[in-house]
Formats: C-alpha cells, sequence, structure tokens
C-alpha cells in the first residue's frame, strides 16, 4: 500500500528544510472560483510542482447534526436539502429510508417509483452542474451554459413537484408530500426523450477536444487500491476499476425492479472519471424511462395515520384526521428506540445516514456521512507530483460540494 | 437471512452461527466479543475498547474491505459515556456491519484506526473536534470542522444547542 500522507500539518512546518530557497506555501482559497465553494487548500509548490497538500475546512460549518437533535423527525427533512445542496431529493430520501427503518414503516409502491425516478433526475442535475463547472474550470466555457439550460428544465420539474426550485423537502417520512401535479409525468417524458441528444452535444463539445483531452487524461491518478483504502466511493471509485453501486448490489426504494448499467473503467484517472459519470447519466435516463413505464397506481403515502400527515379534505372533514393532524404537528411522533444506518447511491457517491432514537419524538443523533468529505483525503494523493494546474482539473473530477464536507 | 431481532451475544451466537464477521471475530478472540445484536437487518458487534484496532484488523481480513463511516454518540450522563460505531462494508458480501466500541466520558480515548484504513483520519478528525474522543497514534489529531481556537465539543450533550454565551 502507498504511504499515505493525509494531511500533513503544513502551516506548522511551512516548507521542508533544505528546500528554503525552492519550495514556496501557496494559499487557494477559500474564495477560489475553481474549489467550488469554500474549499482552501494550502500548498507547498517546488516551481510549479505540487510537493504536498493540505485541504482546510470548515468555512461552511453550520452544526446541521446538532441542529437535527433539537427538531422533531419530520422537521430535520428540509435540514437534510441543505447539507448537498445540488442533490436535494437524494438527501431526503436517505434520510427517510433511514428513520423508515427504524419505525419499520411499508412504503407504497408507486411512492418508491417516484422517489426512485426524482432521485435520478437529482443525480441528472448533479452530473450536470459537475459537467458544466468542471469544463468551465478546464476553459471550455461553453458546456456551462448548455448543462445550465437542461439544469432549469430540472428545476422547474422540482418546482413544480415541491414548490421549490433548489430545496425541495418533497419526500416525507412514510412517503411522499403529495401526488404530483397533474401532467407532470408528461413532462418529464418530454424532458427525458431529448437528454440523450443534449448527452451527445455535450460529448461532442468535449470528449474530442483536445485541450480537454490532454488537461484530464493521465492527470489524478488514483487506483482501486488507494479508493478503499481511502474510503473513497461513487463515481471517482468506479472510475478506479471498483465495481460496485449500492444501487445494484444493495438496492433500496425498489432499485431492483429498475435494469441499468453501472459504468466502471479502468482508467483511474480525471479522464475515466468524466467517461464514467457521463455514461451514468445516460443510464440515469434509462431509469427514469422505466420508472414512467412501469410507474405503479395507488397512494403515496404509507397506511400509518400516527405518523403521517392526513390529506388536506380528510383534515378538515373528519375529527379523527384532525386530531391526528395536531398531535404529529405539535408534539411529533415517537419513534421506537434503536440504531440504523442507511446508506444510498448519491450523485457524488456514497451517502449514510446514521440515526440514533432513544424512543423520544426528536432524534437522539443523527450522523450524516457523505461522500465529499472522503475524497478530500485523496486531493493530495491524485495531486503530489503534478502540476498546480492539475489540482483544477483534480477537484473538479471528484466532483465535491462543500456543503457537504462541513455539514 | 433472518428478520428477527437477535437482542444479545447469545442469541446472535445461536442465530447466525455462519455469519462471516462473526465467525472472524470468534477465530480473532472469543472473549473479545463482548456483546452483539442483530436489529433490523443490521449487526453491531461490540468489543472493548482496547481491542478496536484488532478487531478492525480481523473484519477486514474477513472480507470486510471497505471503512464507510465512523462516529460517536454521547449518551451523557450515562456511563460509559461515548459510543463509537465503525461502519463497515464488504463489497464481496455486499453487506454492512457495525463495529462498536464504548468509551468511558473520563479522558476518552482509543487508539486511531488509520493504521488499518488510512480513510478513517477525517473520520476521527471529526470525533475528535466535535466530541473530544482522542484516537492515540492518529497522524494529525486536530480539530477539522471547527476552529483550531474553539472550546468545547459541539456535540457532547452538556454543550447547548446555541453555544455558550
Amino acid at each position: 500500500m502507498a504511504d499515505f500522507d493525509v494531511g500533513t500539518p503544513i502551516l506548522e512546518a511551512p516548507v521542508a528544510e533544505g528546500a528554503k530557497d525552492q519550495h514556496m506555501v501557496l494559499n487557494m482559497g477559500p474564495q477560489h472560483p475553481s474549489t467550488h465553494g469554500v474549499l482552501r487548500l494550502v500548498l507547498e509548490v517546488d516551481g510549479e510542482i505540487v510537493v504536498r497538500l493540505y485541504p482546510e475546512i470548515g468555512y461552511l460549518h453550520t452544526g446541521i447534526e446538532k441542529t437535527c437533535e433539537a427538531k422533531f423527525y419530520q422537521q430535520v427533512v428540509p435540514l437534510t436539502d441543505r447539507v448537498d445542496y445540488l442533490g436535494p431529493m437524494a438527501n431526503n430520501l436517505c434520510y427517510c429510508l433511514a428513520v423508515e427503518k427504524l419505525l419499520q414503516l411499508e412504503i407504497p409502491d408507486r411512492a418508491q417509483w417516484l422517489r426512485v425516478m426524482f432521485t435520478e433526475l437529482t443525480r441528472l442535475n448533479s452530473h450536470l452542474i459537475w459537467l458544466g463547472t468542471h469544463a468551465m474550470d478546464i476553459g471550455a466555457l461553453t458546456v456551462f451554459l448548455y448543462t445550465f439550460r437542461e439544469r432549469e428544465d430540472i428545476l422547474r420539474i422540482f418546482e413544480e413537484v415541491a414548490g421549490q426550485r433548489m430545496m425541495t423537502s418533497y419526500f416525507r417520512i412514510g412517503g411522499l408530500a403529495m401526488e404530483p401535479p397533474l401532467g407532470l409525468l408528461g413532462k418529464i417524458q418530454a424532458f427525458i426523450k431529448t437528454l440523450p441528444e443534449k448527452i451527445d452535444e455535450y460529448s461532442n463539445l468535449l470528449t474530442g477536444n483536445p485541450i480537454f483531452r490532454n488537461r484530464l487524461m493521465g492527470v489524478g491518478m488514483f487506483s482501486a487500491e488507494d479508493a478503499i483504502a481511502l474510503a473513497i466511493t461513487g463515481p471517482t471509485m468506479r472510475a478506479s476499476g471498483i465495481d460496485f453501486d449500492l444501487r445494484r448490489d444493495m438496492p433500496y426504494s425498489s432499485y431492483e425492479k429498475f435494469e441499468f448499467n453501472v459504468p466502471v473503467s479502468n482508467g483511474c484517472d480525471c479522464w475515466a472519471r468524466y467517461e464514467v459519470r457521463l455514461q451514468e447519466m445516460r443510464e440515469s435516463v434509462k431509469i427514469v424511462q422505466q420508472a414512467l413505464d412501469g410507474m405503479p397506481e395507488g397512494p403515496v403515502k404509507a397506511d400509518a395515520p400516527k405518523i403521517v400527515l392526513p390529506d388536506r379534505e380528510k383534515m378538515k372533514t373528519q375529527m379523527e384526521a384532525l386530531i391526528h393532524h395536531f398531535k404529529i404537528v405539535t408534539e411529533g411522533f415517537n419513534v421506537p428506540a434503536g440504531e440504523v444506518y442507511q446508506a444510498i447511491e448519491s450523485g457524488h457517491g456514497t451517502m449514510g445516514y446514521y440515526v440514533v432514537s432513544d424512543g423520544t419524538a426528536k432524534p437522539y443523533r443523527v450522523h450524516m456521512r457523505y461522500p465529499g468529505f472522503a475524497s478530500l483525503q485523496a486531493l493530495e494523493t491524485m495531486c503530489k507530483g503534478r502540476m498546480l494546474a492539475d489540482v483544477v482539473a483534480v477537484i473538479g473530477s471528484i466532483d465535491i460540494v462543500l456543503g457537504e464536507i462541513d455539514r | 437471512m433472518t428478520e428477527k431481532t437477535l437482542a444479545n451475544r447469545a442469541e446472535v451466537l445461536e442465530g447466525l452461527p455462519d455469519h462471516p464477521a462473526v465467525k472472524a471475530l470468534l477465530a480473532w478472540n472469543a472473549e473479545g466479543l463482548v456483546d452483539a445484536r442483530f436489529d433490523r437487518k443490521e449487526l453491531t458487534l461490540t468489543v472493548a475498547p482496547s481491542d478496536i484496532v484488532p478487531a478492525l484488523q480481523a473484519l477486514k481480513a474477513a472480507g470486510y474491505n471497505a471503512f464507510e463511516d465512523m462516529t460517536a454518540v454521547d449518551w451523557y450522563p450515562n456511563e460509559p459515556r461515548f459510543h463509537l460505531s465503525y461502519h463497515i462494508l464488504s463489497h464481496q458480501y455486499k453487506e454492512r456491519i457495525r463495529l462498536r466500541a464504548m468509551v468511558s466520558g473520563d479522558d476518552p480515548a482509543v487508539e486511531s484506526a488509520t493504521v488499518v484504513w488510512p480513510g478513517a483520519n477525517y473520520y476521527e478528525r471529526e470525533v475528535f473536534d466535535l466530541f473530544g474522543v482522542r484516537f492515540e497514534g492518529h497522524p494529525n489529531l486536530r480539530r477539522i470542522l471547527m476552529p483550531e481556537d474553539w472550546t468545547g465539543h459541539p456535540l457532547r450533550k452538556d454543550y447547548p444547542v446555541e453555544g455558550y454565551r
């Protein structure tokens, strides 16, 4: 195994002895445009070659995990949106699945399929932003405008279904907030139908582009062994040749009923990560199409009146429903004591929620495992000995969102 | 696999005798497996805090190859106060287990898992930062999310949600 040097405290011993006249310490961020948020990197460089790299994080730390402990279970859902703010529905799904596992609640088929469909749209949304910003970092500005055009379509779908473009909070413990509006599935169908062409369009702009190729190929090498050692997951891991995807291998929310391929590459470099993610977008399109074709009929909320809020109509007309509504809103609902860890495959990798209940209406502890946190540990391994400009390409290729890292 | 809750060590040993993780830990040190629980299809194996690293090594050798997550829960004012949870995934068995160690609130410290998986680095720094549990042998044990000069450990239960005023 390689000798990993995750996080040498650069600030205390700035430059290696004997290299004082050649090495320089360079600060990158936290407001650097290519660090995708507020990531700060401290680099020791020998000319233009990166000798050491140290990520400084925490600039976006809001203590979401602590806040969760003071909220009712349902009130945590809107907080989860704000963690990985580019994949809101995936956050909602992971948290809801964890609490439903604690409650041992059965979710109706239609809700599960709608969840899969919206989570895949979320993945597309996340990958579109990744592709646009990644290409922009490398200097291909046009792609950004194209991917944001399609992202806008997805956000319009989200707005129609949840009332919010980015912070959707559409999933509820026990199902969905409500049935999607009439005609929405048709709009999703129309969007999905054109998307493969659009992906070809991005691919035409980038895949053959000599600058893009030269900036990515052979850059940020990262072996399968390194990926396992550093807890790297998701597309970054699959681009290092490890064939593992939670959607296929440990299915949740009825993913086992969908057919899709898991793109894997043995390239181990930024280019492989680009290809894997681009291929993943095509697979997501397939999953959304299958969800639209086979969408089961039925309710979108579990039959659990003490946990799921009643429909508005029922609440206004039935005494029982009114009481349940009042109780759920004012006191929440008690969750049996226990602990669960639920992981899903988000756009960036393995997202996991560890929820501990002590039997009351508020979670005793919510821990969020996000892929970006681990990915940062890989930065130094990927960048060491490479040019400074490659750092920008590598950050783009591991697809991080600082909201999920700092929480 | 069974759906039932298996509440203690004896029940798990009887209900899941062929489970690779249980077998691996028994082969490593039958006395070392202090407690076990199988609940909501999740297996929790408890070892003494001093046994964390050898237990992780035994599990890694048994096919639980990927470190996924590590965190703590503060059960203040109960003792042992901190429950550490290591979530380890097996790509081969397509299954995840939880290794548990209970650490006393009085000068909490365990050995660092970075010798088994270097990727545990940030996770242990986070637990150190937010709970104040020290990890012996960690290469760079310092605050990660809170500022360097912060006082207190925010995720402890005796730390107010709004912070100290």
